[in-house]
């Protein structure tokens, strides 16, 4: 393994060459930094989920035609062209892995963590799904049906988590915050509504 | 093709770790070489098959013992040096002038 000063030198040669060429503006590296760091990001997708629990005339346009739903809430980013989402319910649990490497709906949830993009999660997840969601803290129950998704470079799945027990009241904000990174992706359930990780 | 990064259902490779409070990127140059291989296919240098399929190719004991970020590097590099945008030994000439 390189060390990290050697690969942050082979970072900035190549940076420096492509820079000299004309190939790149150091302005488009910083912008691109930015829309990772600040702008894509689980926030996006936790908006769409709370407004498919609180709307659902949202939520049928969302399982039926993700996409454009998606875009309806100002949410487009390449890697989110071609959306799939998968709705959670208590007879269905759904979990999305990358087995080949790190394709993730970047348009809701941005860059995926390094988890997801990491070797054993991307071989137990396609083979022993149960076991994985173990790992995370999660029980399926022994009946119900887990389904795995495996991303791939044109279509991005992103988990409708089930909506959480006792959060009738709830304006769309409050939901908001029960909705998780893993619970779009679908090792985990969303929050409970004490906001604490739900089993 | 079949290789190293055909990771479903392998045995063996220990349990997940995860990181509380993640960062997006955990240095300035992951987030640079995620930049410039992006805007290495903005620029039509490379398409999103064949920069995969570079990455794809790394030697497989090398695939797995260097970084996420590092596997983006090595494949844009290698894409780049394979379209003649760069010459093979630039990047190391470079490196030599830099440190």
């Amino acid at each position: 393994m390189t060390s990290d000063d050697e690969v942050a030198l082979r970072v900035r040669a190549l940076e420096s060459l492509l820079l000299e060429k004309g190939l790149v503006e150091a302005p488009a590296i910083d912008e691109i930094i930015d829309l990772f760091e600040n702008r894509l990001g689980p926030q996006n997708g936790a908006r769409v989920v709370a407004r498919a629990w609180s709307d659902p005339a949202f939520k049928d346009r969302l399982l039926s035609n993700p996409t454009d739903a998606i875009v309806e809430l100002g949410f487009e980013a390449v890697q989110g062209e071609d959306m799939v989402v998968v709705e959670n319910t208590a007879a269905v649990h759904n979990i999305v892995v990358c087995t080949l490497c790190s394709c993730f709906p970047w348009a809701t949830m941005g860059l995926p963590p390094v988890w997801y993009k990491s070797a054993p999660y991307r071989a137990r997840a396609a083979s022993d799904p149960r076991g994985v969601l173990v790992e995370f803290g999660t029980n399926i129950a022994a009946e119900a049906e887990v389904r795995v998704w495996d991303s791939n470079a044109e279509l991005r799945y992103m988990v409708l988590p089930e909506r959480p027990a006792g959060t009738d009241g709830m304006s769309e904000d409050e939901l908001m915050a029960l909705v998780t990174r893993d619970s779009m992706i679908g090792v985990t359930r969303a929050l409970d509504v004490g906001g604490e990780v739900a089993p | 093709m079949n290789g190293i990064h055909d990771l479903g259902g392998m045995h063996g490779l220990g349990p997940i770790v995860r990181e509380e409070n993640e960062p997006t990127f955990h240095d300035e140059w992951e987030g640079k070489a995620l930049a410039l291989a992006r805007i290495g296919l903005a620029g039509g240098h490379f398409n999103l098959d064949e920069f995969r399929h570079a990455m794809e190719k790394i030697p497989p004991v090398e695939y797995l013992s260097i970084s996420y970020y590092e596997r983006w590097l090595e494949g844009t590099i290698a894409m780049l040096v394979e379209k003649g945008v760069l010459d093979a030994g630039e990047i190391e000439a470079r490196m030599k002038d830099l440190s």
